[in-house]
């Protein structure tokens, strides 16, 4: 199975994200947004809003600071 | 479904870092991580805490950390590497503290070539107590306590500790990477993962210098901060390699 006929999940830790904005600004097929509601440390955090759009490149858990963003494949 | 980036085991899951939004400390703390992890170095590991924003990360590591009083990581690395040559001694400081109070310590330790491995992170101002001017400031920089800019007739020039230290004959690994993009990242990895390599063979000392966003004190957005050191700050501390005499000196422990 090659990489392209995987699907990619992209989960953020709501809680664990400080809204830096990072991931979004180096994801290249703009997967990632900002989430309109607070999380429990008051950041507005990232939140996929194409999720489909993910190639599982894997650059938004290298740029995260907090390790909030997990990718998964199936 | 299979999880792809797996969580280091030697960073605590579950605990929320005080780090602001968008510092580079995170990622810096996850490479260390990975890299203990990958390397099989944890059990052995002992990590020197700074007096600076990284001084909690004590709280976010699962191996053996110390904390040292403001400068003197390379001066407790010393001690610990010297009393138990078994372990494997990290050095973590940021400029405030490697490159102002510091000097002494790090100037010496260097000089000796003591195996011990340094990790210093450079964000251009003192980040814990406000943004003050630091001697790594760029000249021009608008800081606490330069607030018109740092003026060369007043404050010097910006201080390069890394490229002071890759002229000694005892600095076996020297290199400058930054972290404000995710080949800057892969690159860190890489250098930590050399600078490392450097220690296990007992080849001497060993310096990462890694350009860190700053977003609070700098007064930028985290993304514009990768910006401005992508433009701005390598102009001054340009990345690359400094020093590597590894070869030599396994030829001449051969």
């Amino acid at each position: 199975m090659s990489k392209k006929d995987k699907i990619f999940t992209v989960k953020v830790r709501r809680d664990f994200c400080k809204g830096c904005g990072l991931c979004i600004a180096f994801c290249k097929k703009e997967v990632l947004g900002v989430s309109a509601k607070l999380n429990r440390m008051g950041y507005h955090p990232a939140e996929p809003v194409k999720p489909e759009a993910c190639i599982g490149c894997l650059m938004c858990t290298q740029v995260c600071p907090d390790l909030a963003i997990e990718v998964y494949s199936e | 479904m299979e999880l792809l980036n797996k969580w280091p085991i030697y960073y605590k899951k579950d605990v929320i870092s005080h780090y602001c939004p968008g510092c580079g400390h995170g990622i810096v703390h996850r490479i260390v991580a990975e890299l203990l992890e990958e390397m099989d170095l944890g059990k052995q590991a002992y990590l020197v805490c700074p007096a600076g924003c990284a001084v909690l990360a004590y709280n976010y590591f699962d191996f053996d950390v110390i904390e040292s009083a403001h400068g003197r990581g390379t001066a407790i690395a010393t001690g610990a590497k010297r009393a138990n040559p078994k372990l494997f001694v990290i050095s973590y400081q940021g400029d405030g503290d490697l490159s102002a109070i510091g000097t002494a310590e790090t100037i010496h330790s260097a000089n000796r070539g003591e195996n011990i491995c340094v990790v210093f992170i450079n964000n251009a101002v003192y980040g814990m107590t406000g943004g003050q001017m630091a001697p790594t400031s760029l000249i021009g920089q608008s800081t606490m306590t330069s607030p018109a800019g740092r003026s060369p007739d007043v404050d010097g020039y910006p201080l390069h500790i890394t490229d002071i230290v890759a002229t000694f004959p005892g600095v076996t690994y020297a290199e400058r990477v930054s972290v404000s993009s995710p080949a800057g990242i892969k690159k860190t990895k890489n250098a930590i993962r050399n600078a490392f390599q450097t220690q296990v063979e007992g080849l001497g000392y060993s310096i990462v210098e890694v350009l860190s966003p700053c977003p609070t004190n700098w007064k930028m957005t985290p993304a514009k901060s990768c910006k401005w050191i992508d433009e701005e700050m390598v102009k001054e501390y340009k990345p690359g390699l400094l020093t590597d005499k590894r070869e030599e000196k396994r030829k001449e422990r051969a």
